[in-house]
């Protein structure tokens, strides 16, 4: 019975086990027993958050390891033969051939010397599937089938030619040209835009069902991984958590762990409204008209007024490119806007950040996307968070010291970490450090730009609470700048919906977000993954009524 | 992308004309008196002032400037103070030696060295890797001299293959030229390409860790073809810079080695007219060698600019 079991199974991973050496010869374990099978045919998705080692588990199954990391132990079985025991021949054989990787960055992974055809081609002319003339009718068959525009020309592009969306697609046509049995999807999804991310799925699940292909399919968004996944499996920390049906997984999970993913993301759905406070008349921010463009380009923001009161959250929401973080760089005065005004309690604000006073920049404070880059890794935390109390209210070392100390109580982390440095702590506990080198400035607005879009779910979380209560403590007022929409749902009271440089809604969160809606705020609203199986199909149904 | 190279032309001419400038003062700073050393010791002070104002040195310095750079715009470049004769004659045959040696070296230390860059880097870290790069090294790190002369001892004196003086006249013909210059050549092959080569394997190196390579290492795409398909192109930018600075070094830089082999390039021309203080041909080599490095290295800018496909192929 298990040699028939054998035979059917395309890929057998059995005991794998992945260690990184460092270069002092100390050894970490990136996959810690890690078993699966797939059958043809059939969609695994691997399911959890950054260090899992999902990328890890993914390119083991093309025998590949990144430089410094090593396949150390188990058996990867693919169509029977051992993969490991397989020369440097065999493996580019098998390559692109046999199983194909989908990247999570499309713009990175394509070559920006060669056009399109070029490196859509190469695979099944290098694996001599096919010769140069059919692997161009195949190419244009799949950028077809993949809806790309223009399909006959589209592949005289070079990379930087096309859109984000368009080139992950064309990365599903590369993978796909030599026909292989296992696709391995990378987080193929998690770069674009929620309403890019939709048509990029729908392509991608037409493919995989159309032509029968396995596929493995990396995620770190459970709702995501819903919509294609026959089987999930969860992991954390290179050990596997639980694996089962899709169903099962995403309605009755076992383990605590996978229960907890699974609540954050419908919390993410779900979460009621906050509601407005009703607090002054006098907002504390404002922007009245604001034009700004980069030299003398066209307008990247074009006549935004927003309005936010002392205490409160107002959320600007919107895709790459519609202005959202230019905003945050003209009231800050990074970009001095060209029309229009920025009111700071009432006074207008000079538009040339040097031309603000100390007192103007103390009181606005921003938090950025990457706390990595934002720290500086040489200094201790100590210096990091006490440079604006020294700066800004001219306080004794001794003084500067019991301040760092209580901020640090403020954002849960232990004081024996005053002396460490960036590179020491987590990525949850460097965002927590910047947002207590915000609030040691004491000011009265904090820009938070994309703040939780770098962190895991479950640590963004952590940090949205803890900016919560920070609120209610001190009155701070927030401008947070997000993608997300879930992130919206459950932080800000009012809401601006930003479109290619104008803001098209603007208002309470609750009135925003329900109808009647503005059509974009529909679109970015129905765009969101819901864990729901059956939402991509829905989705796809509702909107081609929509055209008809 | 035009703009960008008007924005560089623009820019080299400019370059060019400060140079000339420098140029000008410079040899208006060398130590003695042009017209008293013209006349040795039969100058008296009336004789000198009357060659002063033959040469015109009683003018003002801003006027002979631009005299002398109207006059070299339109291929004049005066004659010289030496031996009366156009400094285009004098200088004219020193060039094309200059340049014949600067080719033949080129011709073979470019394409040698950017083969061997990329075969290191094929073989990173093998044998063949730390061979290449020890034996570079160890060229590059001896002075042109020694290595002219090391030449000389072994493959003329001991071995007596090549002549140890590499004096061309016209009346040989092409290969019998090849033939006398192949130690200088050699000489300068060993300077020069240490750069080029390190540098090639360090930039397709650099290419070699972007997720674009480890994309074409996951199609099944052999090392070889890597290389040289995927690393190379986006790797061309320093790599032409190098080779401009090398190819320059090879016209302007060679005076050392045309002493060691006593050849009659421009190099040598321009300390002998130091040394005479014949300031007309001074001026002149000065000028062709900042109008060579200025003009390769623009060359240089101008190819890394075509070779960045997001300006060649806009959106």
């Amino acid at each position: 019975m298990a040699e028939s079991a054998t035979k059917t199974q395309l890929l057998d991973v059995r005991n794998l086990r992945i260690e990184a050496v460092a270069e002092s010869g100390a050894r970490v374990t990136l996959v810690d027993d890690v078993s699966f099978t797939l059958n043809p045919g059939e969609v695994l998705g691997l399911i959890g958050e950054s260090g899992a080692g999902k990328s890890t588990i993914g390119l083991s199954t093309l025998v590949y390891a990144r430089s410094g990391c090593q396949i150390t132990g188990g058996q990867i079985v693919f169509r029977g033969h051992e993969l490991r025991e397989l020369g440097i021949e065999a493996r580019q054989s098998l390559r692109g051939a046999k199983v194909a990787y989908i990247a999570q960055s499309a713009a990175a992974a394509f070559n920006p010397a060669h056009t399109l055809y070029d490196q859509v081609c190469e695979v099944a002319l290098q694996h001599g599937v096919m010769n140069a003339s059919q692997a161009r009718v195949e190419a244009v068959r799949l950028f077809r089938e993949l809806d790309l525009p223009n399909p006959e020309t589209f592949g005289n592009r070079y990379p930087h030619q096309v859109s984000g969306g368009q080139l992950q697609r064309a990365m599903a046509a590369m993978a796909m040209i030599a026909k292989p049995d296992l696709l391995v999807f990378d987080e193929p999804t998690t770069a674009l835009d929620v309403t890019t991310q939709v048509e990029v799925l729908a392509s991608f699940k037409k493919l995989i069902r159309d032509h029968g292909t396995a596929a493995l399919y990396i995620t770190h968004d459970l709702a995501v991984v819903a919509q294609v996944a026959d089987r999930i499996m969860v992991l954390r920390h290179g050990k596997m958590v639980e694996e089962g049906a899709a169903t099962q997984i995403l309605q009755q999970p076992r383990m605590d762990y996978t229960r907890m993913l699974v609540a954050e993301r419908v919390a993410a759905q779900a979460s009621t409204f906050v509601a407005p406070h009703g607090s002054s008349a006098q907002p504390i921010l404002a922007t009245r008209d604001v034009v700004a463009s980069y030299r003398s380009g066209p307008r990247v923001i074009d006549n935004v007024s927003i309005e936010l009161m002392r205490g409160d959250t107002l959320a600007v929401v919107g895709e790459s490119g519609s202005g959202k973080s230019t905003l945050a760089r003209v009231i800050v005065g990074l970009l001095p806007r060209q029309e229009g005004d920025v009111l700071f309690n009432g006074e207008s604000l000079p538009p040339r950040l040097e031309s603000r006073s100390k007192e103007q920049h103390r009181r606005i404070q921003m938090i950025y996307q990457m706390p990595d880059v934002a720290l500086n890794p040489r200094q201790t935390l100590l210096d990091i968070i006490g440079r604006p109390i020294a700066f800004y209210f001219n306080k004794s070392r001794r003084e500067v010291r019991a301040r760092v100390e209580e901020l640090m109580r403020q954002i849960d982390l232990p004081l024996d970490y005053i002396s460490r440095r960036p590179g020491e702590l987590s990525g949850g506990q460097k965002q927590r450090v910047c947002i207590a080198r915000a609030l040691a400035a004491e000011p009265d607005v904090i820009i938070c730009d994309e703040v939780t879009s770098a962190l895991d779910p479950l640590v963004a979380d952590e940090i949205l609470r803890l900016l919560r209560r920070i609120q209610d403590q001190t009155g701070v007022g927030y401008l947070f700048i997000t993608h997300d929409l879930g992130t919206v749902r459950r932080i800000a009271n009012k809401v601006a919906v930003m479109y290619k440089g104008q803001m098209v809604a603007y208002g309470a969160t609750q009135q925003v977000f329900n109808p009647p809606y503005h059509p974009y705020t529909e679109l970015l609203l129905s765009s969101v993954p819901e864990i729901r199986s059956d939402w991509l199909d829905e989705v796809l149904r509702k909107r081609r009524k929509v055209v008809r | 992308m035009l703009k960008l190279l008007v924005q560089r032309l623009a820019l080299g001419v400019a370059t060019l004309l400060a140079v000339s400038v420098l140029i000008f003062w410079v040899t208006e700073l060398l130590p003695g008196d042009l017209a008293s050393n013209i006349l040795g010791q039969s100058a008296t002070p009336e004789n000198i002032a009357a060659i002063r104002a033959e040469l015109g040195l009683d003018r003002p310095a801003v006027e002979r400037y631009t005299e002398w750079l109207g006059d070299a715009v339109q291929g004049d470049l005066g004659k010289s103070l030496a031996n009366k004769r156009p400094v285009i004659d004098v200088i004219g045959p020193r060039l094309v030696n200059t340049l014949f040696l600067a080719i033949y070296a080129a011709v073979i230390a470019v394409p040698l060295s950017v083969l061997l860059g990329i075969l290191a880097a094929i073989y990173r870290n093998s044998v063949f890797d730390k061979g290449v790069n020890i034996a570079s090294l160890a060229a590059i790190s001896m002075p042109e001299f020694f290595i002219g002369y090391f030449l000389i001892l072994f493959m003329s004196v001991q071995l007596k293959w090549f002549p140890a003086i590499a004096t061309i006249k016209p009346e040989q013909g092409f290969f019998q030229h090849l033939y006398v210059t192949f130690l200088p050549m050699l000489t300068l092959i060993l300077v020069v390409i240490a750069h080029m080569m390190r540098m090639t394997r360090t930039s397709v190196l650099s290419v070699m860790s972007s997720p674009y390579v480890e994309m074409a290492v996951l199609k099944g795409i052999p090392k070889g073809r890597i290389v040289v398909h995927h690393a190379l192109p986006n790797a061309l930018a320093p790599i032409i810079n190098v080779i401009a600075i090398n190819l320059a070094y090879l016209i302007v830089g060679v005076v050392v080695v045309e002493a060691v082999f006593t050849f009659n390039g421009l190099g040598r021309l321009m300390v002998d007219a130091v040394a005479k203080r014949d300031i007309p041909v001074v001026q002149a080599c000065g000028l062709i060698f900042a109008i060579v490095f200025i003009g390769l290295n623009l060359i240089a800018d101008v190819l890394s600019i075509l070779s960045n496909p997001r300006l060649r192929h806009p959106r």
